[in-house]
């Protein structure tokens, strides 16, 4: 496929399963790199994602949702920060590679780094902010610069439902948007636990 | 990206190092102070140290051109010295002591003028058969510390603002003053520190092109320790955008909006400021260690340094906003003041808890045109331990990342992690160790390795404006120490409520703080029972075998 595949090359070199056909999610078998379990039975499956957004929307809470399941009021973020989370599916073990983005301008270039080799992203806004839809319309300009239309999974995440009396995007307005532009869409909320696992789910077994 | 450490075309690596090459660090003369010769008093490094040398202010105040040294502290050290013997310290106090009086009478002089001129709030310094009775002058000095505030602002030159510490509010009600004062200041040249004193405030304007920085400040710190904040904050924002490329924004566009670049990192300035109101290492522009036995961090540092990577030229592992320890690339100096701006980082955001963190991070005493990147992470959740790897390489945060598994797996195998929770658990040390009984507290700093030691406060500082008067004092006698007009070597002060003793070597400096009833004959020889004491633990408070991979 000519991704690079990075460090992730030790799991091939190891790999015993890397010419069988492993019984996958759908789409997963060309996403994700398989590698090698001790017990041979159980492959893992690495699984990169970004997180991408404007500033504040709750990206951080979000990766700290999945991989903690706990909330804390204040993460704010300096650069990028990496957090690893394993998923142990009927077919195999998937283990996220999340790597959450500060989104401020001058981490741009630096962001723009972490694209590479994604298999999906999660683009988040805040439904009580308008604006951040629009901004996320912007990040995923970028992602089609970056990435062929089959190369990444993209899901449209609109966060903070539990601040459902300040909503300003309407949920229709997020659905037809990512319709438009056939990405997955769903709305969460990170302080609520609400849709959280779900929307990591559904981008490995889409 | 231009900016990059090892990307940048034609940035020449002088004798294979990544510092830019020499400069003007030369040293000055200092004035022929007998006493311990650089790099033998307590807390020298015994294998050379960790830091570039340093000279705090003015160190701060030598121009960002790209050309800051970075000189190996082994190259101004000179012949080893013999080990001074007590003697010759008591020697030097009895020359102290000599000097003590007239310094006294000098300073209570001094402040008495202060006081009346109204230009700054000061402490009463009546004698001390007065303490008990004094209920007045505990009121001027309890306002003073309650009107302790300093408004902080940057602007680009052309007055756009860039940051300002109280918001905006605020900040419009007295930016007007600020701005008709910066009128005449711009005529100014480059680099340049001026001050206005009214009416209670001072007003300190630092100027480095493009930016200007001003503090409009209610304490009684000098304006050079004002400026040195100022400095400071103006290396913070370098360390987020670096110095080539602050200049080439605005060089582009003179009335670039620079807050659109710096937005979400208004609270690192934020922390900054307030760590300097509370921390002395920025006042000493000295590192404190973690006080920890020599074994535990020598196998701690044998594990860092042999879990290193091709890119790795720092991996620093700190608690709280203490050194537990450095490994550096040889012949590679960080500068205190680069490492105070990481610590700052790391203080103020909780989110490095969490994951694992890279980012870009300018060390701007180390190299102010370049990018490093830092890998970020804290070793368990439960314990206050981060780890800190400075990398050149942006994309190499897989390999870093490994190098912190590899040192965990070697902490682990050494069997010091257990030893270093233990310390964790106290962090500070009482001043009660010393065994001095009217001793209250002190700050030693060892000149040569960079690094300081000082106890935990304690009683009567407990409240949180009693602390912060205690550091107005240390900063008050650090400044008369340092005044670049009419330096002091030695200092006795007497208060109504504490006494305290500085005394600056070309070796060391120290700090003293004891009871208001204690003489200063009691004094003398509790620095010199305090100075054998340090040198006692000197092998738990400082890092006397840095290492390099
Ligand atoms: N009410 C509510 N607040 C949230 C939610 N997710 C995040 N936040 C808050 O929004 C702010 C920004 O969150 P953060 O995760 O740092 O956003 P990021 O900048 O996108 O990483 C913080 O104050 C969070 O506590 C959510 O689902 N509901
Ligand atoms: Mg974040």
């Amino acid at each position: 496929m000519g991704r690079d595949l990075g460090r992730h090359e030790s799991f091939n070199e190891s790999s015993l399963l890397q010419s069988a056909k492993p019984q996958l999610p759908m789409g997963m078998a060309q996403k994700a790199t398989p590698g090698t379990s001790l017990e041979g039975i159980r492959p893992t499956y690495l699984y990169k994602v970004v997180l991408l957004g404007s500033t504040s929307v709750g990206k951080s809470s979000l990766a700290y949702r999945y991989v903690k399941n706990d909330f804390k009021e204040s993460l704010p973020t300096v650069g990028c920060s990496f957090f690893t989370q394993t998923l142990n599916l009927e077919a195999g073990t998937v283990k996220f590679e999340i790597w959450d983005t500060a989104g401020q301008e001058k981490y741009h270039s630096v962001c723009h780094l972490y694209y590479r080799g994604a298999h999906a992203a999660l683009l988040v806004y805040d439904i009580t902010n308008k604006e951040t839809l629009n901004r996320a319309k912007l990040w995923l300009r970028d992602l089609e610069k970056e990435f062929l239309p089959d190369e990444i999974v993209i899901a449209l995440v609109g966060n903070k439902t539990d601040l459902a009396a300040d909503r300003e995007v309407a949920t229709e307005e997020g659905e037809e948007f990512a319709r438009t532009k056939g990405l997955l869409f769903m709305e969460t909320s990170a302080k609520s636990n609400h849709h959280v696992n779900d929307i990591f789910m559904a981008i490995v077994s889409n | 990206m231009a900016a990059d450490v090892h990307k940048k075309k034609g940035w020449e690596v002088p004798n294979g190092s990544l510092a830019p090459g020499d400069g003007q660090h030369t040293e000055r003369s200092e004035s022929p102070t007998p006493g311990l010769a650089q790099g033998t008093e307590p807390g020298a490094g015994q294998e050379g140290a960790m830091f570039v040398h340093t000279r705090s202010y003015e160190d701060l105040t030598s121009p960002e051109d790209g050309a800051a040294a970075a000189r190996s502290p082994e190259e101004r050290r000179g012949e080893p010295a013999e080990p001074s013997s007590m003697e010759q310290i008591s020697k030097d106090f009895s020359e102290l002591s000599t000097q003590l009086t007239g310094m006294a009478l000098d300073l209570e002089e001094e402040m008495r003028q202060s006081k009346e001129g109204k230009l700054e709030p000061s402490p009463q310094t009546t004698r001390r058969d007065s303490v008990l009775s004094g209920k007045e002058e505990e009121d001027v000095t309890m306002d003073a510390w309650r009107m302790h505030r300093k408004h902080v602002f940057v602007l680009s030159e052309a007055g756009k603002p860039v940051y300002s510490r109280y918001g905006s509010e605020e900040a419009l009600s007295s930016t007007m003053g600020v701005m008709m004062a910066l009128v005449s200041f711009l005529e100014a040249e480059k680099n340049a520190i001026r001050s206005i004193h009214a009416d209670g405030y001072k007003v300190v304007f630092v100027r480095r092109s493009p930016l200007v920085l001003v503090a409009v400040a209610r304490t009684r710190q000098s304006e050079q320790e004002i400026a040195h904040e100022l400095l400071y904050i103006y290396y913070q924002i370098l360390s987020l955008l670096t110095w080539t490329q602050l200049n080439h924004i605005f060089q582009q566009k003179q009335n670039y909006d620079l807050r659109r670049l710096l937005a979400g990192s208004e609270r690192i300035t934020d922390n900054l400021l307030d760590l300097m109101a509370h921390d002395p290492s920025f006042l000493m522009g000295a590192v404190r260690c973690l006080p920890l036995a020599a074994s535990v961090r020598d196998a701690v540092s044998t594990s860092l340094q042999q879990a290193k990577a091709k890119s790795l030229v720092f991996s620093i592992l700190l608690s709280g906003n203490q050194l537990v320890s450095l490994v550096r690339k040889k012949d590679q100096f960080l500068h205190p003041i680069d490492l105070h701006l990481l610590f700052n980082l790391i203080s103020s955001s909780s989110s490095f808890r969490e994951g694992e963190a890279w980012t870009p991070i300018c060390l701007p005493k180390f190299n102010s045109s370049g990018f490093f990147h830092a890998h970020i992470s804290y070793l368990e959740q439960e314990m206050d331990l981060c780890l800190l790897l400075v990398s050149t390489d942006r994309e190499d945060f897989f390999t870093v990342s490994d190098c912190k598994r590899r040192f965990q797996e070697r902490l682990r195998r050494r069997g010091v992690h257990h030893a270093l929770q233990e310390a964790l658990r106290t962090p500070f040390y009482s001043v009660a160790q010393v065994g001095i009984p009217d001793l209250r507290h002190f700050i030693y700093k060892s000149k040569s390795s960079g690094l300081f030691t000082s106890p935990k406060i304690e009683a009567p500082y407990v409240r949180e404006e009693e602390k912060e008067r205690l550091l107005g004092l240390y900063q008050y006698l650090h400044s008369r120490a340092h005044n670049s007009s009419r330096p002091l070597k030695n200092i006795y002060f007497t208060g109504p409520r504490e006494n305290l003793l500085a005394w600056v070597t070309s070796a060391f400096e120290l700090y003293i703080c004891y009871s208001p009833l204690g003489t200063k004959a009691g004094a003398i020889s509790a620095v010199n029972k305090l100075m054998k004491w340090i040198r006692k633990e000197e092998d738990r408070l400082f890092i006397l075998t840095p290492q390099t991979y």
